[in-house]
Formats: C-alpha cells, structure tokens, sequence
C-alpha cells in the first residue's frame, strides 16, 4: 500500500477537538466551579464515557449487556473508599468506628510529590483502581454469563447490578462500605478542564483499541459468529476481553461519577441509569463513538440546564406557572427523543465518526487510511 | 496432503457421514459432489473444526488435525470460505480481508497479499472502502473467497461457491479458482453443480447419504452414466 498520509479530515478533527478543549479552559478561568455550564460538561463528559464504554460492548461487539450500572456502582465505591480524607473518616463511616481503611491515597501522594500533583495522581490512581476492580469482576461473571445470548445475556449483566447494588448495601461489609450510608467528603477536579482531559484519554484509548486488530476481531463477532469463528478468532476469549475492557471504562466513569456528584449513594445506581446510558447509545448511533459523546453533552445540556425552565415555571420567556411545573421537562425531553428517533432511524451519527463526516464535505473517496 | 480416512461424524443420534476416506493431493483441485444432505458441508466442516468427528483421522501431512482447535487448523495452513459467502456485512472490504489474516503477524505480507487478492479481484479493490453488505451477490462471493486466501492457506476449502449467483458470475468464480489453483494453492471444493465442478476437478468425490459411492478424475466421472443420471441432468433413457 501507498505511504501512510493523514488525511484533511483527521487534521479538522483534531482542530474541533482542540477547539472544544480551548472554549472550554476559557469557561474555567471566568465562570466559578459551581456554575451551571462547568456543571453540564462535567456531567455530560462522565456520561459520554460511561456511553463509550457500552458502546464498546453493545454496539462494536454486539453482546448486549446492561450491567454498567453494576459496574459504575464498583467504580464509584472504589475512588469514594480510597480517596475520603483520613481526617474526614471518623465522621463519614460514624457507625463503623471509622472504617477500616485508614489511609486516602491522594494524601498519600501529596505526602511525596507535593500537595497539588500528589493529589491529583492519588485521585487518577484511584479512577484506575476502580476501573479494575470492575474489570475483575466482569472477568468473574463473565465466565458464567458471557455464554448466554442477546436478551437471556442482558437480563444475567441486569440481574448482577442489582445484586451489587445490594450486596454494597449490606452491613457485614459496612467498615468497608458504609452500608447504607453515604460515603462523602472525597476531593473533586474543580475544573471541567480536567474533566475533559481525562475522558479524553480514556476515549483516545477506546478509539485505538477499536481501530486495532481486536476491534476488527470485535465487529466480526457482531456481524458473523460462525464466520468470524471459521477466521480462526477464539469466540470465548474476545467476547470476555470485549466485557472486561468495557467494564473497566464503566468502572472509571462511575468513580468520576461519584467525583461530580460529591457523595455516593448506592440507591442512586439504579438499572434506570443503565437505561438512561443505553438511550444515550442507541440515538447516537450503536457503533459509533462520536455519536455517543455528542448525544450525551445534548441530553445532559437539555435535561440539566437548557429545559429546566419548563419545570420552574418560567421557560424561553413564557411564564405559565400552572403549566411548566415539576416533571413537564420530562414529558418534554421523551416527546424530542421519539422525534429524533423517527427522524434519525439510525441514530444521530449512524455508524460514522467524526472524520467520516468531514471526508464527505472535503473531497470524495479521498480518504485512504 | 490431506487424507481422510474413515471419518465418522454424527448430529445427536443422525449419522450424517458413515466412514468415508478421501485423498486431496498437493496443488490439484478435488471436489466433492453430491445432493442436498449427502454430507458434503459436514465433510468440510469437520476439517476445519468447526464440527466435531465421531471417529476416524484427518490428517494433514501426516499431522492429526481432529481434536486441535480451529486456529490451530487454519495455522496449519486450511482455510475455508463457508457456504452462503457470510461476508461481516458492516464492515468494509478492506476489514473483512483483514480478518482473514487474522492469525497472521506479519504486517507487510499482509499488505501484500492484499494487493495479491486485489489483483486477482480487480473489483474489490475499487469497493476498498464500500461496506460489504452493499455488494452484489457475485461480488461477495469474491471477498469471501479473498477473505479466505488472506490467511495465505495450503488447501482452501470452498463450500458451493456457485450457490445463487447467475451463470456469468459462476463461470468467472470458476476461472479465478483455477487461477488461485495455478499459483499453487490446492483446493477443496464442494459443489451441487456438478458439472461446472468436474470440468475444472483434476480428482472427484460422489457422496451419497454419508457414504462415498464413486471416484476418479473429473472427466471420468463427467462420462459417468450414473453420474450423468444423478447429477447432471440427462433424462432415463427407457
């Protein structure tokens, strides 16, 4: 094949990219932490993971699951138990004499590389933390699980959430977990910035393993079992690969979850969230990434900031108190959703990805990878 | 060579082949005849693994192949192009000549033989980036068959490559089999239409409910009279 080029469409991309990042430091140097935009992008990043991460399995490898829940439940308990300050235990885990974890790693590592870059390091180191535990328990289930099908598939990863979500709750392992109380007091990335960069390179790294030999090997098994099988692709082994390494991003994106919401309730780790992340997959396309993060920054800018006028009464300069009350932004987001769907039968992006849009609008058939 | 002797394969309690034993020499083309349940596919399927035998051997020179996994057998040098073409629909040509090498490392003979296969498909290549489930028919089926030469086998094993496409496509299937043939790749094929299949065979196989009937060259079975009444087409005189 011809030299390697890379093509007008990549460059773009990556300027978009940049652009999106730049636009939002500037955000982060005039807005405070707690204003609604730094908000939305905070949350919307996490969830754009979290969609990665389900996409990965059910729309690149076609197992469908619907254990993310379960799985960012983990992730979340993990960053919450590692990173609460020493000081702060005593009061959080008041009914188990402290805990039994008695060390936070971010102050681990401020202790030896200073107070900001320590505890940023702990805090990744924990993300990651969580992510493989959530990785190890996928591996676990997965050997039972992984050899159902299709729905029996997504009703065993269903029912395994909810029993984390139990189990998590359970009192015997209260010093670990605090039962069912809140684990709270855990250091936050003030800025969307960080948010940003570290879904990014999460993202970076979903995006490569896609492209890969893997991801080729993935999309097989999705298109052809049996085929994909006769290329000599060992079944069994890609479709745990797939499970485990779409487990350890949902594991990551729920220990950031917790970091944005500031206290991990397990309650709030319902099946309902899976639901709401695999909505966030299927209107951006099952099988593509930028589909995924570009719905989820639109559902999580419309349902957290742009609508939230219909249920306070006063929306687009219309006040209607007797009508945009409590719930009516709900009623509102389900009625764009079946609109968006109708129109978009494929979802927003189909399978494309960003550069596929942008090779169409430079020159045609011009993109050689 | 690969050899066949007595194999036995069986589905719960149906025996679909009863001990059959057959040779495929180096470099020639053998195909297999027979009708609709005759055990044609369960033969192929069985080499490659993906069924499991009942008893008897398969060996590729002089290697046991039953009981090692598909990849083991694909390494060893077997592929095949499964019946009904089964190209991955949603992803494009390039990919799905990728996946054929999937066992493969080496980066730059893959690169190679992608262009080896592109010369042979002149017509895959202009569809380089079209996902393979918007081709036609004929044009599957040589991706498919692309897709098996990619994992640069010995013995390529084709399962009805004919099957549904209009004559014209068939007779240049044919030729390019003959062609892969000639540069040096033996080739296994399994065909319903027989007569096409025994012109080009150099050594053929009759298979009749899991047992093998008849065999010699493809121009003496062509001249067959019971081959001829069975297979291809010629009225009971009376």
């Amino acid at each position: 094949m011809k030299k390697k080029t890379i093509g007008k469409e990549y460059i773009f991309t990556a300027l978009i990219l940049f652009v999106v990042l730049a636009v939002t430091m500037v955000l982060d140097s005039q807005l405070p932490s707690y204003h609604i935009v730094i908000k939305v992008i905070k949350k919307a990043s996490v969830y754009s993971l979290v969609a990665v991460s389900m996409n990965l399995l059910n729309g690149f490898t076609g197992l469908f699951s619907l254990g993310q829940a379960g799985f960012m439940l983990l992730g979340a308990y993990s960053y919450a138990v590692l990173c609460i300050p020493v000081a702060k235990r005593a009061g959080v885990y008041q009914y188990f004499d402290g805990g039994i974890v008695k060390f936070s790693l971010p102050e681990v590592f401020a202790g030896f590389l200073g107070d900001k870059v320590g505890a940023a390091v702990g805090m990744i180191l924990a993300l990651l933390v969580g992510g493989l535990i959530a990785a190890f328990f996928a591996y676990l289930i997965g050997l039972p699980v992984l050899r159902l099908k299709s729905d029996y598939l997504a009703i065993a990863t269903l029912g395994f959430a909810e029993i984390m979500r139990t189990i998590i709750q359970w009192n015997a392992i209260g010093p670990l977990t605090n039962a069912s109380n809140l684990l709270k007091g855990y250091p936050d990335f003030s800025s969307a910035t960080a948010y940003l960069l570290l879904i990014g390179v999460f993202i970076a790294c979903v995006v490569l393993l896609v492209n890969s030999t893997y991801g080729r090997a993935f999309k097989a098994i999705r298109d052809d079992e049996v085929a994909a099988e006769a290329m000599g692709i060992n079944l069994a082994h890609h479709k745990r690969l797939a499970f485990v390494i779409s487990s350890f991003f949902a594991g990551v994106g729920g220990g950031m979850l917790a970091m944005y919401m500031g206290a991990v309730p397990a309650m709030s780790f319902r099946s309902s969230m899976t639901y709401e992340i695999l909505l966030l997959v299927v209107i951006g396309g099952i099988g593509s990434i930028t589909g995924s993060v570009l719905t989820s920054f639109l559902y999580i800018a419309a349902l957290e900031w742009l609508l939230r006028g219909l249920d306070t009464g006063k929306f687009l300069g219309i006040t209607a108190p007797g009508l945009f009350k409590n719930g009516f932004r709900m009623a509102v987001i389900s009625v764009i959703i079946m609109v968006v769907v109708l129109f978009f039968r494929k979802g927003i992006m189909g399978d494309k990805e960003l550069p596929d849009l942008l090779r169409r609008h430079t020159k045609k058939g011009g993109g050689e990878k | 060579m690969l050899k066949i002797q007595n194999l036995q394969v069986a589905y719960g309690g149906i025996q679909a082949l009863r001990g059959i034993d057959m040779e495929v020499p180096d470099g020639k083309i053998v195909t297999l005849i027979g009708a609709n349940g005759a055990g044609k596919s369960t033969t192929l399927r069985t080499i490659s693994g993906l069924v499991k035998a009942k008893s008897g051997s398969i060996t590729y020179n002089g290697e046991e192949l039953i009981g090692k996994p598909i990849n083991a057998i694909l390494a060893a040098g077997i592929a095949q192009v499964p019946e009904g073409r089964r190209v991955f629909p949603d992803m494009t040509v390039l990919e799905n000549l990728k996946i054929g090498a999937y066992l493969r490392k080496d980066k730059e003979e893959i690169e190679k033989d992608i262009e080896w296969v592109y010369e042979l498909f002149p017509r895959l290549k202009e569809r380089n980036w079209q996902l393979a489930g918007t081709l036609s028919g004929g044009e599957q089926q040589m991706l498919a068959v692309g897709r098996g030469l990619m994992s640069r086998p010995k013995v390529l094993m084709m399962d009805e490559p004919s099957l549904g496409l209009a004559p014209l496509v068939v007779q240049g299937i044919f030729d390019i089999i003959r062609e892969i043939n000639r540069q040096g790749v033996t080739i296994l094929l399994i065909e319903q239409n027989a007569n096409m299949a025994l012109k080009i065979a150099d050594l053929a196989y009759v298979l009749e409910t899991g047992t093998i009937t008849m065999s010699g060259t493809g121009a003496k079975l062509l001249a067959d009279e019971k081959v001829k009444e069975a297979y291809l087409g010629k009225k009971r005189s009376k």
